[in-house]
């Protein structure tokens, strides 16, 4: 057993490739235990390999990492023992019930058909499953699969549960009911990590997290730190009329610390919105509209990337 | 751990068995009524025309010469069934084994796993097939029971080399085919309802080389009490060839498959 103050997850110079295609570039990190430790980045950016690299199902290419202090290469069965792994996409048994699919994968974990009952019962409770237990997996909607799935990857009391993209595809409200199970997890001290395009899961679930782009982690800290290094304090967006906007280019210069004129609106990067709005106003630019926010982790990728997160 | 098959084995058999406790009276049926249907009017029908202008063949009613042989052919459809399309859904529709994989269980497990799933099945088909015999009266000797371990074995040499093939495809475009043009002519000319001797002797050789050749004539043999152990023990070799010969390669096929 690893003590706790070893890392959970530790990963220097971790690569993946595939033939010719270079995944994931040599990169670094730690998970302590306990630990909500997000990966954000835009589709394409090496979360899913680094992921299924921790889960111990895709073979390390390059670099070392270790999980509970164990070499996946060799130890895999037995890191996957200890893991919860909901996968980006769910799946599920459509032949089995929802209790079912719980059962028998307590079975692959070697737990017994009467602990597995207890366990699969106990579990569609917390996910809110419990009067669907008898149906068809097929019959539930979205966000009912996904926290069966979450259910699923908790059925062996996992010391380390993995989410790629826990909420892709739900509408907000069956987001904001996985992100509240899942926060109920964090607090029993359940150490998560997770993968998202979304800035606003990673600020409202993860504790740190780093930014990928291109097979590369780009930036590391909490979501404060991140937001205090590569944002402003507030941010000025503004909509021009299409036909306003070619005009915009130097126009704008000085008004804010940073700009940004991305393909519908334009960001203004300040530490005061209400001064830089009255600035221009006093250029006698004529906004659409004119919203005042406070930074959050889309900037951060922007600032970083040049690009924004979801396309 | 150490029993006949890995603990991990023994789970992926459990998820079939919790799969198939919802399909197992229409399953069974099936089981049951097939051979019913085809020994009574290949068997009794068109045998009773049989025996009239040739005395039956090989000096047996055409019945006792076609009940043995069609067991080992329809095992046969039971491993190509059962190991075609539920093992690419698997693997690409559904991806069980993708659920599996993130647990502790490993490929090897899979493997190890549906092949002894396949071969329960087909104990049953064999088995249900054997009480049909009997109540035509074509399961003359208690030795006649040894036909359903070789018939099952003789499946055996289909499905293990079939997991294999399936872990191959991208989709299920070439299954059909696979059935169309090895399984159904196997059944129709491999020897189960008119002697291979009867076939043009090219095609004679191709019947041999297959495991379908062997298996019908090891479980025709069993069932009339005609078959003598060299004999017999040239048609395990060949069956076991097969078995073994698929599993071997089956398992790294689907490793390159699930493992990415």
């Amino acid at each position: 057993m690893a003590s706790d103050s070893t890392p959970l997850i530790s990963a220097r110079g971790l690569g993946k490739r595939f033939g010719e295609l270079v995944a994931v570039d040599g990169i670094d990190f730690d998970v302590a235990r306990g630990e909500a430790f997000g990966f954000l980045g835009p589709n394409g950016a090496g979360k899913t390999s680094t992921m299924r690299m921790i889960a111990c199902v895709s073979p390390v290419t390059s670099g070392s990492l270790t999980i509970f202090g164990e070499n996946p290469a060799t130890r895999g069965a037995e890191i996957r023992a200890r893991l919860g792994v909901v996968p980006q996409a769910d799946t599920l048994d459509l032949e089995l019930t929802v209790r079912e699919n719980l059962i028998i994968f307590a079975r692959y974990f070697d737990i017994s058909w009467a602990e597995g009952r207890r366990r699969a019962d106990e579990l569609l409770e917390f996910v809110q499953l419990k009067e669907r237990s008898k149906d068809k997996v097929d019959d539930l909607s979205g966000g009912m699969k996904r926290r069966l799935t979450i259910a699923r990857a908790l059925i062996n009391e996992p010391d380390l549960l993995l989410l790629d993209e826990p909420t892709t595809g739900l509408d907000p409200q069956a987001r904001h009911l996985v992100w509240d199970r899942l926060y109920r997890l964090k607090q029993r001290g359940v150490t998560l990590v997770l993968t998202t395009h979304y800035m606003d899961e990673a600020e409202q679930l993860c504790d740190r997290l780093v930014v990928m782009d291109k097979a590369k982690i780009v930036a590391e800290g909490t979501p404060r730190e991140l937001i205090e290094k590569y944002s402003t304090k507030e941010v000025l967006e503004l909509r021009f009329p299409v036909d306003a906007r070619p005009m915009l280019d130097h126009t704008l210069d000085g008004l804010a610390d940073r700009v940004e004129v991305l393909a519908d609106r334009v960001l203004l990067y300040t530490s005061d919105g209400d001064a830089a709005v009255a600035a221009v106003h006093s250029r006698g630019l004529r906004p659409e509209t004119a919203l005042i926010r406070r930074g959050t982790l889309e900037d951060v990728f922007l600032r970083l990337t040049g690009r924004s997160l979801v396309d | 751990m150490a029993t006949v098959i890995p603990a991990g084995a023994a789970r992926v058999v459990e998820h079939n068995a919790l799969v198939f406790r919802r399909q197992w009276r229409g399953s069974l049926t099936v089981s049951f009524f097939t051979p019913l249907f085809f020994i009574a009017s290949m068997g009794l029908g068109l045998g009773s025309l049989v025996n009239r202008s040739s005395g039956g063949v090989g000096g047996v009613p055409y019945i006792d010469f076609l009940a043995p042989g069609l067991l080992a052919a329809t095992t046969m459809q039971t491993a190509a069934f059962e190991c075609t399309y539920p093992i690419l859904g698997k693997i690409l529709w559904d991806r069980i084994y993708e659920a599996m994989l993130a647990t502790p269980l490993k490929v090897r497990d899979v493997v190890i796993g549906e092949v002894a799933w396949v071969t329960l099945r087909m104990l049953m088909v064999a088995t249900i097939f054997w009480i049909v015999m009997a109540a035509f009266g074509v399961a003359h000797t208690p030795e006649s029971l040894l036909a359903i371990p070789a018939a099952t074995l003789s499946g055996l040499a289909f499905a293990t080399p079939l997991i294999a093939f399936t872990s191959t495809q991208k989709n299920d475009s070439v299954m059909g085919t696979v059935f169309r043009l090895v399984i159904t002519p196997l059944f129709l000319f491999g020897g189960a309802f008119f002697p291979i001797s009867r076939l043009p002797f090219v095609l004679q050789g191709v019947a041999w080389a297959t495991p379908l050749a062997h298996g019908v004539a090891l479980s025709r043999g069993l069932v009339l009490g005609t078959i003598a152990m060299p004999e017999a023990a040239l048609h395990l070799a060949v069956l076991l060839v097969y078995v073994v010969a698929g599993g071997v390669i089956a398992l790294p096929l689907l490793r390159r498959r699930l493992i990415k």
